[in-house]
């Protein structure tokens, strides 16, 4: 996936067609890919669902009804109860929230932390960047999910825990990313003038490289929200993320694995809308890497 | 190639030695005194002290790091609390229900990945080849444990051809063993097949534009022959050793389908001793996996270059 997107850098030059600046030519060819316009309008759709779920939501997403234990869709509950009682479609729309907090909390977490020490290794280079890079190849040595199980049980498990142990999974590939971008950029006659004229390293970095790189991390950025939200799905399914009483779309699945044949529907709305979100987010993440590369346009 | 080989292996000393700083580091994420984690439930004074000496927790952090990496060395991964056995006895009874699982599986991913993506290149720009691109995004975005609810729900619960869950060794039953074995593997195999398509569609489209593909055609050679056996050969180099590279992504998936369909594997004692914060299995686990990974990675590296002749030079 990484190096698939590094030929992003050539976008950020700052060319201009029909008078357009680089990032107006970008949406354009963004709008042209349907795929991705699509799936960025189901992301967008799930935002206003989290956002509005007190609003939206037929039913509180915790109360429970003994009365109402495992009926199957009607119109009253439409996408059914689940084993104590809950709506199932107030509980999905509610773990909306904590989907998306994850994507969101664990790939600014990862880039908080991966695009400094990326951008720092790669410019600095020499010994501090040998270090850093064994650094990450032993990060990446342990399985992404494997290591967020192993930090999630040693943190304890919450959904708090879960967003930082996926970050700091997520962080070797944002470092590896950065400091490969980087280690193209600082070859650049610009760079190299703003040296020239004196800038100090930290302005060179900030101001003169870090904006050229921005399109390929902002690809991988799209395309880790999606890895990010199955894998906090997957803690939540193994009982590591959200705890009951609040609601995931894993942790409804977990639950509803028990019940398979009793109430199968407990297991089909929670798992649908985290393919649709995966899905969308990985059709816009390639979308927006195509149009930000002109070799593909 | 020598000097590939010596180059290569020296670059995993330094990788070892942060992947062992980053395991013993997790210990000291326990919140709190790791002797009283350790102890679980259990607060008796001469319980907590017997813990701190025998890991050596009352001992200077450098100290205990090289005790422990002393043991490691020696294969002694430590004693799960729970169950009171060394922990390296644990993983050597599990490993080889997730190895079965891991290549039942990568034989699944082979044979639906391959040919979709040689069937995907050769149809390029056609309904077929969106069509296998489609199924590949599919393949990728579907959480694998979801997919294995579905695959019981059908196969299990409603038409009764599978069993929903459980493992029979293939010494016991070599037929209850594929039965127990087929929806696991197929469910993580289909991710992996997805990465695989990808991969030997790009590589082929790549092949496929090349000269001498040009030139078998123009003899006259028939299609099939062109694409299996002069294009499908070279395109295959970098398919096999990008496919090593997806042993991350299979032990992950491994972990999660393993408890979908409870399976006592790798992946259900990790999560086992997650629950039991039974913590030195949990660094075992993470010990031998990323040793694997390493292991994988050094001769995925070696394949490429003894494959490749242009890289021996």
């Amino acid at each position: 996936m990484t190096a698939d997107i590094a030929p992003l850098l050539v976008a950020a030059a700052p060319e201009r067609e029909n008078g357009e600046r680089p990032w107006q030519l970008a949406l354009h060819r963004l709008w042209r890919r349907k795929a991705a316009v699509v799936g960025f309008s189901v992301v967008v759709f799930f935002i206003a669902l989290a956002a509005l779920a007190p609003l939206v939501s037929p039913y509180d997403p915790v109360a429970t009804n003994f009365l109402l234990v495992r009926k199957p869709p009607s119109l009253l509950h439409w996408f059914g109860t689940d084993e104590i009682g809950r709506d199932v479609l107030a509980r999905m729309i509610w773990g909306t929230r904590a989907s998306l907090l994850a994507g969101l909390v664990s790939v600014s977490l990862a880039m908080m932390t991966g695009v400094p020490l990326g951008l720092v290794s790669g410019y600095v280079g020499s010994l501090l960047d040998a270090v850093v890079m064994r650094l990450i190849d032993a990060m990446l040595a342990i399985p992404f999910l494997i290591l967020a199980i192993a930090l999630a049980a040693f943190l304890g498990p919450s959904l708090t825990n879960a967003m930082i142990a996926i970050g700091v999974s997520q962080m070797p590939i944002f470092v590896r990313l950065t400091r490969a971008q980087v280690l193209s950029v600082k070859q650049e006659d610009y760079v190299e003038a703003a040296r020239a004229v004196g800038n100090p390293h930290y302005r060179i970095l900030l101001r003169h490289i870090l904006p050229n790189i921005v399109p390929p991390l902002l690809v991988q950025a799209t395309l880790a929200s999606a890895a990010a939200i199955i894998a906090e799905a997957s803690l939540s399914f193994l009982g590591l993320g959200q705890q009951p009483p609040d609601p995931s779309w894993g942790s409804m699945l977990n639950t509803a694995k028990n019940f398979l044949s009793q109430a199968p529907w407990m297991a089909i709305w929670p798992g649908l809308a985290i393919f649709a979100l995966v899905l969308s987010l990985n059709l816009f993440g390639d979308g927006l890497r195509d149009a930000l590369d002109p070799r593909r346009s | 190639m020598t000097a590939f080989l010596l180059r290569r292996i020296a670059l995993i000393v330094p990788t070892l030695f942060f992947v062992s700083l980053l395991i013993f580091g997790l210990q000291q994420l326990l919140p709190g005194d790791p002797a009283l984690a350790l102890a679980g439930e259990e607060r008796d004074p001469s319980v907590i002290a017997f813990l701190r000496e025998k890991y050596h927790l009352d001992q200077p952090l450098p100290v205990r790091y090289a005790l422990w990496l002393k043991g490691v060395a020696h294969g002694d991964l430590g004693e799960s609390i729970r169950i009171k056995r060394p922990v390296s006895e644990l993983i050597a009874e599990k490993l080889p229900v997730t190895g079965e699982l891991a290549a039942f599986a990568i034989v699944i991913a082979l044979s639906i990945g391959v040919p979709a993506g040689i069937v995907a290149a050769v149809k390029n720009n056609t309904p077929v080849d969106y069509g296998a691109t489609i199924a590949a995004l599919w393949g990728l975005s579907i959480p694998n444990f979801w997919l294995g609810i579905l695959l019981i729900l059908l196969f299990s619960v409603r038409l009764g051809w599978f069993p929903a869950s459980g493992f029979v060794s293939p010494a016991e039953s070599l037929r209850q063993n594929l039965m127990t074995l087929i929806m696991p593997a197929f469910v993580l195999g289909n991710a992996i097949a997805a990465v695989m398509m990808r991969h030997t569609r790009s590589a082929m489209l790549q092949v496929l534009d090349a000269d001498y593909i040009r030139t078998a055609r123009a003899k006259g050679l028939p299609q099939w022959r062109v694409v299996l056996k002069h294009a499908l050969r070279n395109a295959l180099v970098p398919v096999v050793t990008l496919g090593a590279l997806e042993f991350g992504a299979l032990l992950s998936g491994a972990v999660l389908t393993e408890q979908v369909f409870t399976i006592p594997g790798f992946g259900k004692l990790i999560v086992d001793a997650v629950f039991n914060r039974d913590y030195a299995v949990v660094q075992g686990v993470v010990l031998c996996t990323a040793l694997a990974y390493i292991v994988l990675n050094l001769l995925a590296d070696i394949a490429y270059v003894a494959i490749n002749p242009r890289l021996r030079a």
